[in-house]
């Protein structure tokens, strides 16, 4: 019955050519569409999740009591009523944890359980076990808790009149802006309020953990760092590492949710079990996970700039102010990394980016996909599009001239030089396949005739940096066993939730080999398998671990080039690794046949192999340095329709450009794309998370809390890769890191809505549009441009 | 007398249940009781459709033929689904083959972390079961509620854009005679009713059964689609003692047509009236396609909508602006009131213990009226509404001075219960539709009303739109009239 207004084409338009079927004739793998390598079991129901194991003999569920204050002492817990519920077994506190009680990742300042106070509303106070997961629940619902109230600080403002932060303030400096900007011929100063983002993956926190028969534990949980979960869960039992095994198969999506964030759950699993020496499951409830975990942070960024008459910047001061919650967590580096990015894609010139890390009574927010790099990026956007109305110009051309040079205006504010620059190409080339100019002209002339609805396009440019800024990292492991039938099986550091890395990974090892890409089994990423893990973010996961396997594999091969020459008396160059089979001078060998030769032949046909990013670097005491290997880079045009009466809109149409370098997987690449733009696009828009007077969620549950659905989509959505485009450092067969960079096109929608709102006074006024833009904050916008125009 | 028994086909298998806590959702029985974890819990609340199931059911018109529906099994008791084919994704694939409704999944990439996806394959399946051509639209409506955070939609729209060909060969296709057979031998049986774990549930099949039941037992809750009762349940831990299941009461699951009425059974599934609604009020069936998801609408229904006495329930003001009825009935007993008197306060009806909604009765339009209908939310699909705003005006003919001559004007969202604006309605009755009668009305209407801020929208942001509202509605009229389109909506409808 629905229908829309002005799309004459229902369609989306991705290329086909690229995406279409998987492609899985020919050997090895790289560059190719393969499928990803749980597809079958997915669409079947047969992909095994932490909560879908088969229950331990004796498993107990858990469950965890909350504080119902933002900030107070806690006077008393009566947990008599806990203890005597039905099905209980167990109930602990702070006080029953054998090792530390201080779980924080990189700084101290989270309890694994509550310390004589509560910083937010939900933070875990106790912890029961039950024989079942709704008596568990039931239970830990039954505590008397008396609490001295203290006062919450629930404002970034206030956190900052009170200097209340988590980590001290930081900045970065590149020349002299304070005079560049007052001797510029214009300036402009203005602020604007980013809103925080629930990771809503579909799979919520879940964690098993299993007494072993040597005081320790094997812990089965969903979370992007299973190393951190290996030492966490060690030092609350106070037992060595080497007692506690971590197996990760799969996360139903992370999103940098469960980067820290599952750690919690998996620890209190383990001072359960370790007490009643059960197994015992902790899985959130949607609603808890929701309340409990953290959260993308909130920004309240300012600026004031400097330009000149082509509204190109001469100097800049901008600050961000993140809404780091009430503890430390990753903050120090999601703020550095707002701080990195206040630049995007353009030339600051004479710039000061200062970061305050605010400490509010919220629950800590934590790593989400673009680790404040969007959040810093959309005061440069703002400041691109209030330079263009300042000026009377499309916000293209203000784009376009502040972008980094090639070999001039090419250093960042953190002194790096940005090589390998092709965002100008990128942009002209997005330009003319999207049509943007007819369609500008168009939409402008849509708006002269419309009285209600509006239109508006944007195109906006993304440079990230990859790498981990906390440079030890930067560093990834990979274990290749080659088995006597001639099947891989192949174990990385790294973790799969949805991003296809397993089978990233598995390309590599094929390539290398020359062999089906069914030949190398991918299981669990397993800490006792490879040891001291990164966690799998920061768009990291094939860059590092592809190399660690590549590495593996390489060491393998070699040993299997030499055992050849040795054997069958010929130069290594007569050794050819081809279609399944080992060619040794006149002789060919199935792959099957040559492992086993080798396995006869006494060759070891396993190996680790390693990886660490080089040329990285950064000093924060000045703030300079090479903190990123190199920049993805990518652009986006999006046209939105707005309705000036309800601030309702629709996303008409996207187009994106994304440098993904050599794809090593363009399906994979562009699910990548289109997923994170599309999230993006929801953290910008309809996403909306409410705290109420009293540091209470408000928007704690999907009824509430309202991510992208099927139809939020771009009707009309049309992604490519920027063909022949090898990354110039020596990444993994030259491919880019493509998780997190393309999150940030989602900007393009957030600045064509304020494009169609900027129509209602003729593009005379810069809109203000804090994020989300819900309608209710485009409609608000459109009634204050309508009384500006008067 | 304990009788305790449903009965039920898990795809071809028939199961029989007894002492089972009638508590329980299906998707706790699955992955519980049957250790089938292909079903996966997303929300616990039918918000993301992970958990979607589907079930075949006997075409009540047709009983030799079966409607494939979808529906969140995380928020369906599983008393409800006695005479039924509960089909789950494990059911899909023929040995080591994916169905067809699996396999273009694959085939798209439209597949990431894979937590959705059995969700999504099961709507699509569902969609392809009723239509072997869908178009986009169909897809999108058919998918809606159903979240996935990784993709972006556009790999899963097309897998299931896909045309259908090879559903027709599929499994359940060639056990379709002996699903009816087996269907229509469960429907002999007598009233399915469960107890366990002290608690009871009982699905009578006709009205005086239930007025018995409910008589005898004043504090039983009664479900229908139960995706509102069974949240107490899944978030808020509730144990329901008594549960009464009108999903099979005949009376209430009729959908009726007389010369001056739509008289829709208070039990009967939106996805079964939507095409009727449709063909009178186009822009309530647009509105209708925007409560809740597919999977809500195919057990969500008319009775609980209005029953539930919601302040934000998207069907209350649509009613009341229509002057439509609802007949109640007390143990035999039968009183027709307007919908509009139904609610007194916040979750406040004039209900009596015992007593039941029968049907509800909505006018068929004449010459000269108009309903207009707005959903105004943050997201378009599977949203509550910050303000649903239903406008029905009857104006003269051209001839006769174009006056309106009859308004209502009934809001969501905007108090504690569905009302009318009266002294908005008073600014334009008798008058011309006209830009000065419209700015008095918008006016009346911050008197009509004094909305509350929370989580949806702000007290600002509701008047505002629900006036705006108003002269979107008169923008429209006139568009009409004057033949002028000016274009007013985002999404068509509202």
């Amino acid at each position: 019955m629905r229908s829309l207004i002005d799309v004459k084409k229902a369609s989306s338009n991705t290329d086909k050519s690229v995406v279409k079927g998987q492609d899985n004739i020919g050997l090895g793998g790289v560059g190719r569409s393969k499928k990803h390598d749980s597809a079958d079991k997915h669409v079947a129901g047969e992909a095994i999740y932490v909560d879908d194991r088969p229950a331990l003999r004796g498993e107990l569920h858990a469950y965890v009591g909350q504080s119902t204050m933002a900030h107070a002492n806690i006077l008393s817990m009566d947990l008599s009523a806990v203890k005597a519920a039905e099905g209980v077994v167990a109930v602990i506190t702070v006080e029953d944890v054998p090792g530390h009680t201080d779980i924080g990742p990189v700084f101290p300042g989270d309890p694994v359980l509550a310390i004589g106070k509560v910083e937010f509303i939900g933070q875990p106070l106790f912890a029961v076990a039950a024989t079942s997961y709704d008596l568990a629940r039931k239970a830990a619902r039954l505590a008397k808790v008396e609490y001295e109230e203290l006062e919450a600080v629930l404002t970034v403002k206030d956190a900052l009149a009170k200097q209340n932060f988590v980590r001290p303030p930081f900045s970065m400096k590149r020349g002299d802006s304070d005079t560049a900007i007052a001797t510029a011929a214009h300036q402009l100063s203005g602020e604007i309020v980013v809103g925080g983002q629930e990771h809503m993956y579909l799979e919520g926190q879940v964690s098993t953990a299993e007494p072993t028969e040597d005081g320790g534990m094997n812990i089965y949980t969903s979370s992007q760092h299973p190393s951190e979960v290996q030492k966490l869960v060690a030092e609350v039992l106070d037992i060595p590492l080497n007692k506690v095994l971590v197996d990760m198969r799969r996360m139903g999506g992370g999103f940098g949710g469960k980067e820290t964030q599952a750690a919690p759950w998996a620890c209190i699993a383990a001072l359960l079990a370790n007490v009643t020496k059960r197994p015992v499951k902790f899985k959130l409830a949607r609603l808890d996970d929701m309340v409990m975990t953290g959260k993308r942070h909130p920004f309240e960024n300012n600026y004031t700039v400097g330009f000149d008459q082509q509204g190109q910047i001469k100097g800049i001061n901008i600050e961000v102010n993140g809404n780091c919650g009430y503890s430390p967590d990753l903050s120090d580096a999601i703020v550095d990394r707002a701080m990195f990015h206040s630049d995007n894609a353009y030339f600051l010139d004479q710039a000061t980016i200062t970061g305050n890390r605010c400490k509010l009574n919220t629950v800590s927010h934590t790593a989400y996909r673009g680790f404040g790099g969007p959040q810093g990026m959309m005061t440069i956007e703002m400041i691109m599009d209030d330079i263009a109305r300042h000026l009377g110009k499309d916000p293209l051309d203000i784009r376009k001239i502040n972008l980094y040079g090639k070999d001039e205006r090419n250093e960042t504010h953190y002194h790096q030089t940005v090589e390998h620059n092709n965002l100008s190409e990128i942009i002209s080339s997005l330009e003319q396949s999207s049509d943007y100019q007819a369609r500008r002209k168009a939409i402008t002339e849509y708006n002269t005739n419309s009285s209600i609805l509006k239109k508006g396009i944007a195109l906006t440019p993304v440079k990230f940096g990859i790498s981990f800024t906390v440079q030890h990292l930067n560093q990834a492991g990979a274990l290749v066993h080659i088995y006597t039938d001639g099947t891989i099986h192949l174990s990385h550091g790294g973790s799969e939730m949805g991003q296809g890395l397993n089978i990233k990974v598995a390309q590599i090892v094929a390539e290398e080999f020359q062999v089906d890409v069914d030949t190398v089994a991918i299981s669990a990423a397993r800490t006792d398998k490879v040891p001291n893990s990164s966690p799998t973010a920061a768009s990291s996961g094939t860059d590092l671990n592809g190399k660690a396997a590549e590495a593996a594999a390489k060491t393998i091969k070699q040993r299997l080039i030499d055992f050849a020459c040795e054997k069958y008396q010929v130069e290594a160059a007569q050794v050819k690794f081809e279609n399944n089979h080992v060619i040794v001078g006149e002789q060919s060998f199935s792959f099957a046949e040559f492992s086993q030769i080798a396995y006869m032949g006494r060759v070891s046909l396993s190996s680790t192999g390693f990886y660490k990013t080089p040329k990285i670097h950064f000093d924060r005491a000045t703030g300079q340095g090479r903190p990123f290997f190199y920049f993805a880079t990518g652009a986006a045009v999006s046209e939105v329709i707005i309705d000036t009466l309800t601030g309702e809109y629709k996303t008409v149409r996207t187009d994106i450009l994304q440098d993904v370098g050599s794809s090593i997987n363009p399906a994979i690449d562009i699910g990548q794309i289109e997923g994170a733009f599309v999230q993006g696009m929801g953290w910008l828009t309809t996403e909306e998370l409410v705290w109420n007077e009293q540091g209470r969620l408000l928007s704690n549950n999907p009824a509430t809390y309202k991510i992208p659905a099927i139809n939020d989509a771009p009707e009309d959505f049309r992604v490519a890769l920027v063909p022949n485009a090898p990354n110039g450092e020596r990444t993994i067969y030259n491919s880019k890191a493509v998780g997190e960079p393309p999150f940030m096109l989602g900007m393009s929608v957030w600045s064509a809505l304020k494009d169609a709102i900027a129509s209602v006074n003729d593009y005379k006024t810069s809109p203000t549009l804090d994020t989300p833009a819900t309608p209710e904050r485009v409609l608000f916008a459109v009634e204050a441009i309508k009384r500006a125009a008067k | 007398m304990v009788k305790n028994k449903i009965k039920f086909l898990l795809n071809n298998r028939l199961v029989e249940i007894a002492n089972l806590d009638p508590n329980t959702t299906v998707l706790q029985y699955l992955r519980e009781e049957q250790f089938k974890t292909g079903t996966k819990e997303g929300c616990a609340s039918g918000d993301c459709g992970a958990c979607t199931v589907v079930l075949a059911e006997l075409d009540p018109e047709n009983p030799a033929q079966l409607t494939y529906k979808s529906i969140n099994s995380c928020i369906t008791f599983i008393g409800s689904i006695h005479g039924k084919q509960l089909i789950t994704v494990e059911d899909l694939k023929e040995g080591a083959k994916l169905h067809h409704a699996q396999q273009t999944m694959v085939d798209n990439h439209a597949s990431q972390c894979g937590f959705c996806t059995p969700g999504f394959v099961m709507s699509s399946f569902a969609l392809h079961k009723q239509n072997n051509k869908p178009n986009r639209a169909e897809v999108l409506e058919a998918l809606a509620g159903n979240l996935c955070r990784c993709t972006g939609y556009r790999s899963i729209i097309e897998a299931a854009i896909t045309s259908s060909e090879g559903v027709a060969e599929d499994s359940f296709a060639k056990h379709y005679q002996q699903t009816v057979a087996s269907l229509n031998e469960l429907q002999k049986l007598p009233t399915p009713s469960l107890v366990g774990n002290g608690n009871n549930f009982i699905a009578p099949t006709n009205i005086d059964e239930l007025a018995t039941e409910l008589t005898n037992e004043p504090t039983s809750k009664l479900v229908a689609g139960g995706t509102d009762l069974a949240l107490s349940v899944t978030q808020n831990l509730a144990v329901i003692d008594k549960l009464i299941y009108v999903g099979n009461v005949a009376e209430l699951t009729t959908l009726t047509e007389t010369d001056s009425d739509i008289i829709i059974g208070a039990a009967l599934p939106y996805s079964e009236f939507i095409d009727t609604l449709h063909h009178y009020y186009p822009d309530l069936g647009e509105m209708i396609e925007r409560i809740g998801s597919k999977q809500v609408r195919n057990t969500g229904t008319l009775g609980g909508n209005v029953g539930n006495a919601s302040p934000i329930g998207d069907m209350p003001p649509a009613l009341i602006a229509l002057g439509a009825t609802m007949t109640l009935h007390l143990d035999g007993q039968e009183r027709t009131i307007l919908v509009e008197d139904f609610f007194i306060d916040y979750k406040k009806t004039v209900i009596q213990p015992s007593e039941f909604i029968k049907s509800i009765q909505i006018p068929k339009p004449k010459a000269g009226q108009t309903l207009k209908l707005y959903k105004i939310s943050k997201r378009i699909d599977d949203d509550i509404s910050a303000v649903l705003a239903a406008f029905f005006i009857e104006q003269e003919t051209e001839q006769d001075g174009q006056k309106i001559t009859k308004v209502r004007l009934a809001f969501g969202g905007m108090a504690g219960i569905p009302k009318r604006g009266l002294a908005a309605e008073s600014a334009l009755l008798g008058k011309d539709f006209t830009k000065e009668s419209v700015a008095q009305a918008k006016k009346a209407l911050a008197t009509d009303f004094q909305p509350m801020s929370d989580v949806r929208a702000s007290d600002k942001y509701r008047m505002t739109v629900a006036q705006n509202l108003i002269e979107k509605c008169y923008l429209e009229l006139q568009s009409t009239k004057t033949r002028k389109v000016i274009e007013t909506r985002v999404v068509n409808h509202a």
